[in-house]
């Protein structure tokens, strides 16, 4: 559904994203995993128009996305979530949630109705009339993740969205996620919680200063030595096997 | 508040407005409402695009003074129909404003640079009326002929010399009428899509570009309908003075009170400008009669005062009259209710 | 002679030099207009449309010392000055840091309103008839050749430099100028180390309203003062602030001349009225094709 190939962006000397490519296949949860400052967020960016590449193409449903305007993007079908989240602060739930759903529907009352079913879809029934405002992080998460679901996408970009949830919200979280594959949106997402990606993901991707460094099963990527020495530094993964050894022993 | 009350609140003042020239004998109240409801007509114009679209120009008068212009102009220099130059002033306007929106949004200019361009644009367009006398008539401004036939009075749009009732009420009627259709434009947008749209887009637009919001379209439209606005204040002042000239069309004081009125009265709503117009202009009549007894006539006093509430406003009241009126609506009816 | 289509006077180039030369002098004023404003967007992050207001407000100070007490316009710049200094410092801390909690939309309102109840007050206080300074030397000066450099211009030119100069000795030599960059730079970081930015932020204004009085002073002897004086001047120093980019002190300087020199040369080549529209010009398409200015680093 989505082809990424060799990918690349640089901010004036600094290479953000380097000849990066993967591939998200219809109906799949996809993760993108990777140390703080990979460039993980900088590839979404890329993908969704918010950034031009320097070099390489996206592909979406067959159609070539690269360099369009990211509303032009979105109503292709896919959609982005931010990792700093950015609700509509002035507005209330329902109101927020209705700008996505307007991508699809022209009327007012239509788009207002549309949005009170998704929130009931996330679980935010009860808070359709407060401001955006006053929602705590695990709110403001969930609205983003419905304003997106509102435009009816058919991949979704989720950037981080279990960040600053304790164990039970990311329970919650993962359980709506898997619901809204399971109604037939494709899912792309750049996470750190672990435990949501062991769960979720058909399939990872992990980025290390911009480049891919590895790729396949979640259960085999955690083990990839590459992927441990990025996450914990130069030679972990011999120390780790050390420790083991001696483990066992 | 309810659909319901608002549509009675609606009711009650439209209604107020339409009647009052029937109860008001002097012709200084009626001069009061008259201006109260043409700076409540540039206030809307300018809060399409600030209030709702938080797009804060500092040169408004850029619109008002190029719809009077061409209202002016066309009537000067073709001897056209004020009803048919109304529409070119208008729309000539919009186009105007299209220009500006495209140079301002294209390149991405946003916050205090959008406005620092807006009010650049302002004084160009000043200089340039003050020095291309061959086509605007320069410093001297443009003079209309007095039209004193009675008969003439409704097809020149010149009320002054037609039957009692229009030479006392046509152009207060006038004024009303714009307002009623600007007003209805503003309560339209706010309930549709574009509407929904360009508040996401001035709440945060990257997240409304991330939704599929053309956000430059968006803020292209808003600019249009904005300028449409203001225009038709313009048009409405140079029928009812017959005369405009570079100072008065493209001036920093129709810049400053287009924006004052819906600041105050409360940004982003449709009523706003409306109330916060009566405001100021009450308050200012109110000063300058408390002036008046210990200073004698000197100007500037209103606006000193206006400029003292608008930061007072932004202070302490940031939605304005009509955030503070709801806020004390709502504690009415939780006390009556209780 | 033809340029861009246009059928323009031809002059010698002793006129044309003579008109850069003034305008070079002009430049130096503006230069010190727009170090005040680019010194507080540098720092505070904020357009201060009150800039023109209190410029004007200063020149009526200046006038008043000198017609009350005989005080020569340069001279007053030691009480106006300081007394300058104070007047931003509070206003600033009192006002407008209060009013804009922090945002930058409503910023630009206050500062908008703070400039209108000033211009007006001194509308209501001054009447807005014009008030001249005479000083004896002002028609005195130095025979350039192409054209006659007065003593006020000369003073003005000499002033300008030497107050931008001190400025910059201050900033990076003193602690208070250090905090100053160091606010300017990195804001969460400064209030880490323990440097109280409120405190700053009124004192970086305070300095951006004792160079507008500086200014003032430069600028009496030979501008006539009048309510709408300020609003003149503000739309130059914006220019000027933009051209030379947003937060850098060369920048001011150099788009202080560059605006001098073009403003002249409008005047010369385009006339007196059509001349101003030069700044009009310049400023949209510097802020179209390059917002950031020419040595600035920020963007909008």
């Amino acid at each position: 559904m989505l082809d990424v190939r060799t990918m690349s962006k640089s901010f004036g000397g600094l290479k953000a994203v380097s000849e990066a490519s993967l591939t998200v296949s219809e109906g799949s949860i996809v993760s993108l995993i990777g140390p703080n400052g990979a460039g993980k967020t900088t590839l979404f960016a890329l993908i969704s128009g918010f950034l031009k590449p320097d070099s390489g193409a996206v592909t979406f449903n067959g159609a070539a996305i690269t360099g369009q305007r990211p509303h032009q993007i979105c109503h292709k079908g896919l959609v982005r979530t931010f990792q700093v989240v950015q609700p509509f602060a002035g507005l209330t739930v329902r109101e927020n949630i209705a700008v996505g759903a307007h991508t699809r529907v022209a009327g007012r009352a239509a788009a207002l109705a549309a949005a009170g079913e998704i929130a009931q879809l996330v679980g935010m029934g009860a808070q359709l009339d407060q401001s955006a405002g006053d929602l705590t992080i695990a709110g403001r998460k969930r609205l983003e993740l419905a304003r997106a679901l509102a435009t009816g996408p058919k991949l979704l970009l989720l950037d981080e969205v279990m960040a600053g949830l304790n164990a039970t919200e990311i329970a919650d979280l993962v359980a709506v996620v898997r619901k809204i594959r399971d109604s037939g949106v494709t899912i792309f997402l750049i996470e750190h919680v672990m435990q949501a990606v062991m769960s979720l993901s058909d399939y990872t991707y992990v980025l290390n200063h911009g480049a891919m460094i590895a790729e396949g099963q979640p259960s085999q990527v955690t083990k990839d030595p590459n992927v441990i020495e990025a996450y914990l530094g130069h030679g972990a993964a011999k120390r780790l096997l050390a420790m083991e050894a001696t483990a066992d022993a | 508040m309810t659909t319901r009350e608002r549509i009675l609140g609606w009711a009650f003042i439209l209604c107020a407005l339409a009647l009052a020239p029937l109860f008001i004998t002097s012709n200084r109240w009626i001069d009061f409402l008259e201006l109260t409801l043409f700076i409540a007509v540039l206030g809307q114009g300018w809060n399409v695009l600030g209030g709702y679209g938080g797009q804060y120009s500092f040169g408004h008068a850029v619109f008002f003074g190029t719809g009077a212009y061409i209202q002016a102009l066309l009537q000067y220099k073709l001897g056209w129909s004020p009803w048919l130059t109304l529409w070119f002033a208008i729309s000539g306007t919009a186009a105007v404003a299209a220009m500006i929106g495209y140079l301002s949004f294209r390149y991405g200019l946003r916050g205090s640079y959008f406005a620092l361009i807006t009010l650049a644009f302002a004084e160009a367009f000043h200089v340039v009326s003050r020095s291309w006398s061959s086509f605007t008539e320069g410093g001297q401004g443009v003079q209309l002929t007095l039209n004193q036939d009675p008969a003439l009075a409704l097809v020149t749009f010149q009320f002054s010399f037609g039957g009692p009732f229009m030479k006392a009420y046509g152009f207060y009627y006038t004024i009303f009428a714009i307002l009623l259709i600007s007003y209805a434009a503003t309560w339209w947008m706010e309930h549709s899509r574009f509407g929904a749209q360009l508040v996401a887009v001035r709440e945060n637009e990257d997240a409304a570009e991330a939704l599929g919001v053309n956000a430059f379209a968006v803020k292209m439209r808003a600019i249009c309908l904005s300028a449409a606005i203001t225009a038709s204040g313009g048009v409405y002042y140079v029928q009812k003075f017959l005369f405009i000239e570079p100072g008065i069309a493209y001036g920093t004081a129709k810049s400053v009170e287009a924006l004052f009125a819906p600041i105050i009265g409360g940004l982003g709503t449709v009523l706003g400008p409306l109330i916060g117009s009566f405001f100021i202009h009450g308050v200012g009549e109110v000063a300058k009669e408390a002036i008046h007894g210990i200073f004698g006539d000197r100007p500037g006093v209103d606006l000193i005062l206006f400029g003292i509430i608008l930061v007072l406003i932004l202070a302490f009241a940031p939605r304005g009259l009509v955030g503070l009126l709801e806020r004390v609506w709502i504690r009415l009816k939780a006390r009556r209710d209780a | 002679m033809e340029f861009l289509g246009l059928d323009l006077p031809s002059y010698g180039w002793e006129t044309v030099l003579g008109s850069a030369i003034s305008g070079v002098f002009l430049g130096s004023i503006y230069a010190l207009v727009a170090l005040g404003l680019t010194l507080i967007y540098g720092v505070l992050h904020i357009i201060n449309f009150a800039h023109g207001a209190l410029l004007m407000l200063a020149m009526y100070a200046v006038f008043f010392l000198w017609k009350f007490l005989g005080l020569d316009p340069y001279l007053a710049m030691i009480i106006v000055v300081p007394g300058a200094y104070v007047f931003g410092y509070g206003l600033q801390r009192g006002i407008i840091g209060k009013a804009s909690h922090g945002r930058d939309e409503i910023i630009l309102l206050v500062t908008l309103g703070v400039s209108i109840v000033i211009e007006n007050a001194a509308l209501f206080f001054f009447s807005a008839s014009e008030r001249s300074v005479l000083v004896p030397y002002d028609l005195d000066g130095i025979d350039l050749g192409v054209t006659y450099a007065v003593y006020p211009e000369l003073i003005a030119l000499g002033g300008s430099l030497l107050i931008t100069f001190a400025l910059w000795l201050f900033m990076s030599l003193t602690d208070t100028g250090k905090a100053i960059r160091a606010v300017a730079k990195e804001r969460q970081g400064a209030r880490l180390v323990g440097i109280n930015v409120d405190h700053i932020f009124a004192v970086t204004f305070g300095i951006g309203t004792a160079c507008v009085a500086a200014a003032a002073s430069l600028l009496v002897p030979t501008y006539a003062v009048h309510p709408q004086i300020g609003y003149l001047f503000v739309l130059i120093a914006f220019t000027v602030v933009v051209l030379g980019g947003m937060g850098s002190f060369i920048g001011a300087l150099v788009g202080g001349f560059l605006i001098g020199v073009t403003e002249q040369l409008g005047r010369l080549y385009l006339g007196e009225s059509m001349g101003v529209i030069t700044i009009s010009v310049i400023f949209i398409l510097v802020l179209l094709f390059r917002p950031t200015g020419l040595f600035g680093q920020r963007s909008g």
